[in-house]
């Protein structure tokens, strides 16, 4: 048997290292290295943060490009279809400055109406550049969304966590009041804010700040109440440890991934829901340009300048596919439950 | 006597972002008809997925039987068709697992959670089906069975719950149960009550249970034999004579001296040093060697084979090449083995 | 049960008396006249209207006789629309909103919890992706862009669909699909989570070692213990369509409460927009309420524990 061909000093004591069987083989990583690394695996939250990052870029840089402001109008210049230098020549790219008509022809607006600019996005029926207009609305998306972020995570997040963190007759108020609020659908609530004030950016910036933050709130108080019972906290509380303490050592920690989670998830609904009033009339007032304004104004030429509705259109579908994506990949990364 | 169910050198492995985990690699062994046969070894040790992987119940997309056979009545299941192993599942081998607070279907009556594979595989009546589920409630002890029939999981007690998983086990008369910690999840007063209703359902159906466990204590009260398993091998196996009065694997030794008796509340609870082998990356030797104070060089070198001590026992240690040095257990294996003897002389 | 029921209702009635009284009291601090017209009235012509309506009384009177009218149902008079009740108004444009709605949830989330299932049986295939691809775009795209562009291409293009106006079945196909589209891409992500941790439960496992088959097991086990947390959502989608019906409503020409309400608030028809208000408000905790009660119905747990979980 094979055994048997065995050397003899193969059957004397093993030298065991202890030290090395006591060694831990994953390297050990802190919650957000490992929170990284998953959203880093996931390659539709990362192209979707640099497609945000590049929009973001665009917003500040793009109003200034083509050396027309957002409200300039000429009026001899109306109605321009896309034309872009050197991708006006590849023909099946729509940046050639061909329109149709309805009966099939195609023509070239700049050589009929003897344009020699170019209007990289073409221009409304004022004859407003759309380039500048497009880049102007998705700053207000964006300024919406930092808006809703900041509204999620300093109203919504002190609001659910002093009332879940201090209980008793505290929490029943805010709760209530957190109950007659919610009864009100949100839309409702918009809607009188921006008949009180007049409609514009500053009525939805209070709108936003009047309900934005609920849901966050409820989520935040609903873990407080959950961590506060943790054996940890307990015990941190059994050691002496002041309020405050635990909340920074603790409470906060623990709550970074509900917030960060929460937080992604109400910036696509907040863009959304300026985009919708702005579009149903409610929201900016022209010549002031929002993604909104841009589709709703679109909308009315569809069937003659169909890019004036396409363009913003693409945009803000673009800004919420990628918001979230990155929404998901972050819940999916940070999503304790996940985690093997 | 009759061999109900064979497994020949089965090799599983788990498909994770890491790498193949070797859950399983190589265990054999036979299932006797009307034996119990338990499975021990601690968390990671493979027992679980060794039965899993009976029923062909482990999860397709990331697992895989790499090689190897599960012979049972003259097939191998490791190679059945999903529809195949359907008409088996519940009717030849059925299981019973560890927690039945979460093994009932929360929204559906016992009622039809019973009778579902009774009308599935016995293709009786809805009305027979009822009437024999009745009496197969009856018979693992629930009072009231007409009234709990109708009832919803929510409405039973654990130990019930268990009683009621243990019956649609049964409620084909399957030639092989598999017991997956069955009472682990339960209170000790309610543990005993399912051992001996298991002990006593196994002599009036006649069937083979594997049950696996890792609690010596309901080994030595339910099983014919032991299957100690470390690191996806069987490293032990024999009659539960010979794995508690004369066990040869250090493994083993190790088992036996951790289990807590009655007297030993005055000295400190021995623990096994180290943690399971990380079958990320199975060792090239034996895989007990870097935790076994007996290791010799061939142990870091090669894997034992299974040597045999008896026509019924077997382990795998190099401690038992004849040129090996020999060894005897530690002296905690031999108090409790005499601690045993004397509960069995007192019984 | 009873117990539990009539105390919902109780709060019920609270949350819609604070509404109401939230409304009226924002709508009197609003300034501007309710006569869009203001201008063209001479001043007599303006004292008798409001006189007409009221609106000289002091405020909690007006309160008084606001909330006295709504007891009884009546929602007071539209300014727009001389001596035309706003009960009558809301109750001839629910139709259509109600249709639509009733139309977009039912199509929406039913194709979204067979989109979810099978994306959760087909888990990481083809169908899959292609399962979560069409949820975040749902989700994504926006109702009026949506909306639009299957007028544009579906409706004016292709011809297949009449491109606005609210007559007949084929009058609602394009503004249903376009309604529909959220709580579908919403229903079969939830879907999809509840149905892929349900079959990684015990009592799956329990039920395939039984020897059910795959058919068995997803639809007879696992879909009623995955749609049971599915009913939490309706509460929100239906919240979601009422929102969505107002651009909806807009784009296609459909004569609902939508569109009433947005052409209400253009012209500072308080009653109507409190009238609407009040109605969404309603409509926001009767489906609360509806979505608890159904949960006991479809879950036993809660069924026999006779309140909430």
């Amino acid at each position: 048997m094979e055994q048997e061909k065995i050397a003899k000093e193969m059957f004397s004591p093993a030298q065991l290292d202890s030290a090395k069987s006591e060694e831990i083989s994953k390297p050990s990583l802190n919650y957000w290295q490992d929170a990284w690394l998953r959203v880093k695996k996931n390659k539709g939250a990362i192209v979707s943060l640099v497609i945000i990052a590049i929009l973001t870029i665009m917003a500040l840089v793009g109003p200034h490009l083509t050396g027309h402001t957002y409200e300039e109008q000429n009026l001899q210049h109306n109605n321009l279809p896309p034309r872009i230098p050197v991708l006006e020549n590849v023909s099946w790219l729509p940046f050639d400055g061909n329109l149709t008509r309805k009966n099939g022809d195609v023509y070239n607006a700049y050589e009929q109406k003897n344009v020699e600019e170019y209007y990289w996005f073409g221009t409304d029926s004022l004859g407003r550049d759309l380039f500048t207009r497009l880049w102007k609305g998705t700053q207000v998306s964006l300024y919406i969304a930092f808006l809703a972020a900041a509204i999620d995570m300093i109203i919504g997040v002190i609001y659910g966590a002093i009332s879940g963190f201090v209980g008793g007759r505290t929490d029943n108020i805010m709760q209530r009041v957190i109950e007659i609020l919610s009864g009100i659908p949100n839309l409702v609530v918009v809607i009188l804010m921006t008949i009180l004030l007049d409609p514009g950016i500053l009525s939805i910036t209070l709108a936003l700040t009047i309900t934005g933050w609920i849901t966050m709130a409820r989520v935040i108080r609903a873990q407080v109440l959950k961590l506060k019972n943790q054996e940890y906290v307990l015990a941190a509380r059994t050691l002496g440890l002041s309020n405050g303490k635990i909340i920074s050592k603790h409470l906060v920690p623990n709550l970074a991934g509900v917030i960060i989670i929460n937080t992604m998830f109400t910036i696509p609904s907040a863009i959304f829901f300026e985009a919708f009033l702005s579009f149903i009339g409610l929201g900016l007032q022209p010549p002031d340009a929002s993604l909104g304004t841009l589709i709703d104004e679109g909308f009315k030429v569809l069937q003659l300048y169909p890019y004036q509705m396409i363009i913003p259109a693409t945009v803000i579908s673009l800004i919420m596919i990628c918001f979230n994506m990155v929404a998901d990949g972050l819940r999916d990364a940070l999503d304790p439950k996940m985690r093997d | 006597m009759e061999k109900i169910l064979e497994v020949k050198d089965l090799h599983i492995s788990f498909h994770t972002f890491g790498g193949e985990v070797q859950a399983i690699r190589g265990v054999n062994f036979d299932l006797l008809k009307g034996e119990t046969l338990a499975i021990v070894g601690e968390s990671g040790s493979g027992k679980s997925v060794t039965t899993k992987a009976l029923m062909r119940l482990l999860p397709e997309s990331n697992s895989e039987i790499k090689t190897g056979e599960i012979l049972f009545g003259g097939k191998d299941l490791a190679k059945l068709s999903d529809k195949a192993m359907q008409k088996i599942r519940g009717k030849e081998i059925s299981m019973i697992f560890q927690d039945p607070m979460t093994s009932l279907n929360p929204t559906m009556k016992i009622g039809k959670q019973i009778i579902e594979p009774i009308i599935k595989h016995q293709k009786l009546s809805k009305s027979a089906a009822k009437k024999r589920a009745i009496e197969i409630l009856d018979l693992v002890g629930i009072p009231n069975p007409e009234v709990r029939f109708e009832q919803y999981p929510h409405q039973f007690s654990g130990g019930m719950r268990q009683r009621v998983v243990i019956a649609i086990a049964l409620a084909c008369n399957p030639k092989v149960l598999i017991a997956d910690e069955p009472t682990t999840a339960l209170d000790v007063t309610i543990q005993a009550q399912i051992l001996e209703l298991m002990k006593d359902l196994q002599k009036k159906i006649d069937t083979s249970i594997i049950f696996i466990t890792h609690d010596l204590g309901v080994v030595a009260n339910v099983a014919d034999r032991v299957a100690v398993m470390y690191g996806g091998k069987i490293v032990e196996i024999g009659t539960v004579d010979e794995i508690f009065y004369n066990p040869q694997h250090p493994y083993t030794w190790g088992l036996i001296s951790s289990m807590p008796t009655l007297d030993s509340d005055d000295e400190e609870l021995y623990a096994i040093p180290g943690t399971p082998p990380d079958l990320l990356h199975p060792p090239k030797g034996d895989a007990f060697a870097p935790r076994n104070a007996y290791a010799m060089k061939i142990d870091l070198e090669k894997q034992p084979p299974m040597f045999k001590v008896s026509d019924t026992h077997y382990a795998a240690t190099w401690l038992l090449h004849p040129d090996a040095p020999k060894v005897e257990p530690p002296p905690a294996v031999k108090r409790r083995q005499r601690e045993f003897l004397e509960m069995k002389e007192g019984n | 049960m009873a117990k539990y029921l009539t105390q919902r209702i109780i709060y019920m009635v609270v949350t819609l008396f604070l509404i109401a009284s939230f409304t009226f009291f924002l709508m009197k601090i609003i300034p501007g006249t309710p006569f869009s017209n203001a201008d063209k009235l001479s001043d007599t012509q303006l004292s008798i209207m409001i006189d007409k309506y009221g609106l000289d009384d002091p405020v909690p009177v007006q309160y008084a006789n606001y909330m006295m009218n709504l007891l009884k149902g009546d929602l007071g008079v539209s300014f727009q629309f001389n001596n035309v009740g706003v009960t009558d108004i809301i109750i001839k444009s629910l139709g259509p909103s109600a249709t639509l709605g009733g139309l977009a949830i039912l199509f929406g989330t039913f194709f979204g919890v067979i989109l979810g299932v099978v994306a959760a049986l087909k888990q990481n295939t083809w169908v899959d992706y292609t399962s979560t691809f069409i949820a975040v775009l749902g989700k994504s795209i926006p109702s009026f862009v949506f909306a639009g562009l299957l007028q544009y291409y579906i409706g004016v293009k292709l011809g297949w669909f009449p491109v606005a106006f609210w007559r007949g079945p084929e009058y609602m196909v394009l503004p249903t699909i376009a309604l529909a589209m959220f709580p579908l891409a919403t229903a079969s992500r939830f879907v999809r989570t509840e149905m892929i941790e349900v079959m990684e439960s015990d009592y799956i496992t329990l039920a395939k070692a039984k020897g059910a088959s795959w058919f068995e097991i997803a639809f007879k086990h696992a879909l009623r213990n995955a749609l049971i947390p599915v009913i939490t959502v309706l509460g929100p989608l239906v919240v979601s369509l009422m929102t969505g019906s107002l651009v909806i409503e807009k784009i296609f020409g459909i004569p609902g409460i939508g569109e009433q309400f947005v052409k209400s608030i253009q012209v500072n028809d308080y009653p109507v927009i409190m009238g609407t208000t009040l109605l969404f408000a309603g409509l926001f905790v009767l489906v609360i309420l509806i979505v608890d009660l159904l949960y006991g119905v479809i879950d036993p747990r809660i069924r026999l524990a006779g309140g909430k979980k």
